[in-house]
């Protein structure tokens, strides 16, 4: 019997923003991105989590609320992938009790793990940050290719796909980019749904605990115009927005 | 009868029995609200102009005061905000917005709230009520043992109404459209005949003396209606008529009685029966319908009282509750949603969001869909709604009971409360630990046979015996205090008009209601899972408190912790039940606080869960602020942890959320809203207040007051205008948990 833990930075029982419907979302603890605007930073090293559940006990914990989220969880984090063993266990644990699962991931790494995972997972939530290898790069201090080939892979075994993609100001919004962006993405058929969420403020305290340097202090957050026409945007190039 | 052509079922007509009737005639609906209509011209006009009013009335702190003559059924003329503008029409005095008094209840409380406000109170009638007539207010005070004044004046009961009318009873002014008011007088004629046993009681006489007075008032009822133009004898026999015909009832009573809280019952899908007839025989417009619903909703928006400023600290924003229950499900599975549902609630959008009536809805899992999202919705862009479960009440109490207050169900017109106020749990932990001496005042409450902790630390079993011993000696207290205040209440001031349209046997319940049951909870989590030492001041008092070692308090759906919260309502519930009720109600209780959470706080000094002396308490069972760190589902869960069964007369939860927390889109949002309550009614909770939104809105209005007059917010069982909480209540609502994490 596997016996792997996971590590968690925090829970939400009633999660709205990570897949249809309330749910309970996991924020597992580690992240190899670096991204400039994370509004997590305080996930980003794996040996510092709050919280370690077996996949029983984090199966427990959904349980215990299953009159409000249904049965229906998302894992988020952190990149939830750095612990793709203890994942597919967690997630054929969910399966058997007929729980809806969805896991948030920018794509980046790439495992037997992570396919078996992948198995057992209904929805995934793929966070492309970026079309340009070099503004990927920049942003995330990662390369764009494993997310791509992570992409690639989706399609081929036809996994429902929810893309989410961060505007910043600056960085991300850039008409060509976007429409480059675009693009690319509208070429999955497994591609359920796009969601533009604007970038934030509201995790600059935690880099500021941590005394980390954020470089996006005098970033601001989108105007409700630069959503609607990022949005705009991908609609025309027929994306489901 | 003319009046009943169309309207089927017979036990109705034989007996009265509103259950009956609205059963086998109404339309349940489920539909959308694209039915729906804007105000009218005439609606517009009638708001504005009392909208005109309010700014003045919230400058002067009340519009305009009557300084003689008491209030009664029939004790002023007719009044209008503009007559030929009213659909609906009647005020409680002569003029819209102008408040009557009820020296009945207590004279000091009549002159000093004159004072407050610059009237003088006619020095006749104050001779009346000084030197020829008793108030109740003198009645109770006159009987009240020692234990309760030290009790009260040291604020470990607090809210008693032994100086304001007691309130939460339901008239069942439906009574009045459906028979029409000889009906009504002809049975309490028949039952006063018939009450002539053999030996005459105390009881007896008591119930022959009610029946007359009952009768009194129906005919003072029809007087004041005929003030109006209006001859009420008979059945109404148009949606119009059934609704000024309600409405002259309710409006009776809120004319003779200044209760705490004169709620409306359940009158929306009766009248829904009136309309539908109207609107199949071509008679009205559904533009028409929504009017007459939109003016009946302005005159409930209007009820008005006048108090101190002290009771106004209590029960902040100008409260009346008049609450009117919407929606439920029937016995025989199909809902009692019907179109007026979704009129009442429109009238939300048709003349802005408004605290009164206080509009709650009853919630069933097994609602249509429609409906669920249509409040949902409307909590979203208004935040006046709030939810009782109707699957945990409906099995015993059936399907025509409504809320009375905040969270108090009852049936209609068969059942009544003794309203009781709350006790304060906290100051009864530190009476425990300091041996009945009060933590503020330094003085000796309780007799002195209660021994104080000794040692440096809290240890579990010691302070547990204690307190369970201390809250012998409160709940004693509390019984006592009760049976005095109702037994003046019915002495001195009757509600005859209620009463008369009550059955004439009907069940009674005596309500009691704890505040700070979070506090409880925590401090004993923090006793014994965590470390407690003992702060001690120069008498020897316990003081303050230091917790050494962490615990996880209430409101993160932790078993060890929120047992505490449960056995604390089900041990103080059974210490009442060994007691002898007033005419042997039923005893029951409350985890409310309405907005008293505050001064509560005010009064208490530190406790041993951490809380700083001074803090406000959380409202009614909501864990205290910001330790529910799990998000709002293990939060909502501990709560509805609480049993029911214990505390009957309602478990009150407010909760607020921001708009983004609940979804992007506005029907993914309201999905999600009506997702959140299926759980919490489904995991068996009680009550829900349901704020939607941001922290930022309420600091603007708190600072610009002038730019948010119908900003309305709920608090603990009840909405209020935000801008007419004080502005310590105004931080209090700031302050607490608005779920955000995502």
């Amino acid at each position: 019997m596997e016996t792997k833990k996971g590590y968690f930075h925090s829970f939400e029982s009633f999660g709205t923003k990570d897949g249809p419907g309330i749910r309970f979302v996991f924020f597992t603890q580690g992240c190899l991105m670096r991204c400039l605007y994370c509004h997590n930073v305080d996930t980003w090293d794996l040996h510092h989590h709050k919280y370690e559940l077996s996949a029983e006990e984090a199966v427990e914990e959904v349980e215990k609320v299953r009159a409000f989220v249904k049965g229906r969880v998302t894992v988020s984090g952190g990149e939830p992938m750095l612990q793709a063993e203890f994942l597919s266990e967690f997630f054929q644990l969910c399966k058997d009790k007929g729980m809806h699962t969805a896991i948030d991931t920018c794509g980046f790494i790439f495992n037997e793990h992570v396919k078996k995972t992948l198995e057992y997972t209904d929805l995934v939530l793929l966070d492309i940050k970026h079309i340009d290898p070099e503004k990927y790069k920049t942003i995330t201090s990662q390369s764009l290719q494993p997310t791509l080939d992570f992409m690639n892979y989706l399609h081929e075994i036809n996994k429902p796909v929810w893309l989410r993609y961060v505007l910043v100001p600056g960085y991300s919004d850039d008409e060509s980019d976007l429409r480059k962006w675009a693009g690319y993405a509208s070429q999955f058929s497994n591609v359920e749904r796009v969601d533009v969420l604007p970038f934030h403020q509201m995790g600059i305290h935690k880099w500021e605990e941590l005394g980390k340097e954020y470089k996006l202090k005098e970033v601001k957050s989108p105007t409700m115009e630069e959503v609607k026409k990022a949005e705009l945007i991908f609609k025309e190039a027929g994306l489901p927005v | 009868m003319e009046a009943y052509k169309g309207f089927k079922g017979q036990t109705w007509k034989d007996e009265i029995n509103i259950n009956d009737f609205i059963i086998q005639n109404y339309t349940e609906y489920t539909g959308d609200e694209s039915f729906l209509s804007g105000p009218t011209e005439a609606t517009n006009t009638l708001w504005s102009k009392l909208s005109e009013m309010f700014v003045e009335e919230k400058e002067k702190g009340v519009y305009d005061a009557e300084t003689k003559t008491p209030s009664q059924v029939d004790a002023y003329g007719p009044g209008y905000i503009d007559r030929s503008l009213e659909r609906i029409v009647g005020v409680q005095t002569d003029k819209p917005l102008k408040r009557g008094i009820f020296p009945n209840g207590g004279l000091r409380m009549v002159e000093q709230s004159l004072q407050e406000y610059g009237y003088q109170l006619d020095p006749i009638t104050k001779e009346i009520f000084t030197k020829y007539r008793r108030t109740h207010n003198e009645g109770v005070f006159s009987a009240y043992t020692q234990s309760i004044r030290n009790a009260r004046s040291n604020g470990i009961i607090t809210g008693l109404p032994d100086a304001y009318g007691r309130g939460r009873i339901i008239g069942d002014y439906r009574r009045v459209a459906l028979y029409g008011v000889d009906r009504l007088i002809v049975e309490r004629e028949a039952r006063f005949k018939a009450c002539d046993p053999d030996e005459l009681t105390d009881e007896v006489i008591r119930l022959r003396e009610e029946l007359s007075q009952q009768i009194s008032a129906l005919k003072a009822l029809k007087r004041m209606a005929a003030s109006y133009g209006f001859d009420i004898s008979q059945p109404a026999d148009s949606a119009q008529k059934a609704i000024q015909w309600t409405y002259f009832a309710y409006l009776a009573a809120i004319k003779d009685q200044n209760g705490a809280a004169m709620s409306l019952g359940r009158v929306t899908s009766f009248l829904d029966i009136y309309i539908e007839r109207d609107l199949q025989n071509g008679i009205i417009t559904e533009e028409q319908a929504q009017e007459m619903i939109d003016h009946f909703v302005m005159k409930l928006r209007i009820v008005r009282f006048l108090r101190t400023p002290e009771y106004d600290e209590l029960f902040s924003g100008d409260p009346v509750w008049v609450t009117e229950s919407l929606g439920g499900m029937a016995k025989s599975g199909k809902s009692l949603v019907t179109k007026n549902s979704y009129r009442m609630l429109h009238t939300l959008y048709n003349l802005g969001p408004a605290p009164e009536p206080n509009l709650t809805v009853l919630w069933s899992e097994s609602l249509p869909e429609n409906w669920k999202n249509y409040c949902s919705k409307v909590s979203i862009d208004t935040s006046s709604l709030q939810y009782e479960n109707d699957d945990i009440m409906r099995p015993e109490l059936g399907d025509d009971y409504g809320i009375a207050c905040c969270v108090s169900p009852m049936e209609i017109g068969k059942q009544m409360q003794f309203f009781g106020a709350r006790a304060n749990l906290p100051k009864a932990l530190l009476y425990a630990i300091n041996g009945g001496k009060d933590e503020k005042t330094k003085a000796q409450v309780t007799p002195t046979v209660f021994e104080r902790v000794t040692g440096d630390y809290l240890e579990f079993d010691e302070v547990w015996e204690k307190f369970d011993k201390m809250l012998d000696w409160l709940s004693e207290t509390y019984v006592k205090a009760l049976n005095i205040i109702h037994y003046m209440h019915d002495k001195y001031s009757y509600e005859a008009l209620e009463m008369a349209l009550h059955d004439v046997d009907i069940r009674r319940t005596q309500a009691f209601g704890i505040s700070g049951l979070s506090i409880i909870a925590d401090s004993f989590a923090a006793i014994k899972y965590g470390r407690v030492r003992i702060i001690r001041d120069q008498d020897g008092d316990a003081i303050d408190y230091v917790v050494e070692k962490e615990y996880v308090p209430f409101g993160n759906n932790d078993e060890k912790t929120d047992a505490f919260a449960v056995k604390v309502v089900e041990l103080f519930m059974n210490k009442i039940r060994r007691h002898k009720m007033y005419k042997n109600a039923i005893p029951t209780q409350s985890v409310l606080t309405i907005t008293s959470n505050v001064v509560y706080g005010k009064k208490t000094g530190n406790t041993p869960d951490g809380r700083r002396s001074g803090t406000p308490f959380a409202p009614g069972a909501n864990p205290m602020h910001g330790r529910d760190t799990k998000g709002a589902v293990a939060s909502l869960s501990s709560v509805a942890k609480l049993p029911f069964e214990h505390a009957n007369d309602g478990i009150s939860y407010t909760f607020a959320i921001t708009p983004d927390t609940l979804g992007k889109s506005r029907d993914e949002k309201a999905a999600n809203l009506s997702g959140l309550l299926d759980g919490y009614f489904n995991k068996t909770g009680h009550h829900l207040n349901v704020n939607v939104f941001n922290r930022d809105l309420l600091i603007d209005a708190m600072n610009h007051p002038e730019n948010y007059p119908q900003l309305t917010i709920r608090v603990s069982g009840y909405a209020v205008n935000f801008v007419k909480l004080t502005r310590e209540q105004q931080e209090d609502v700031i302050n607490r948990t608005i779920t955000t994490e995502f």
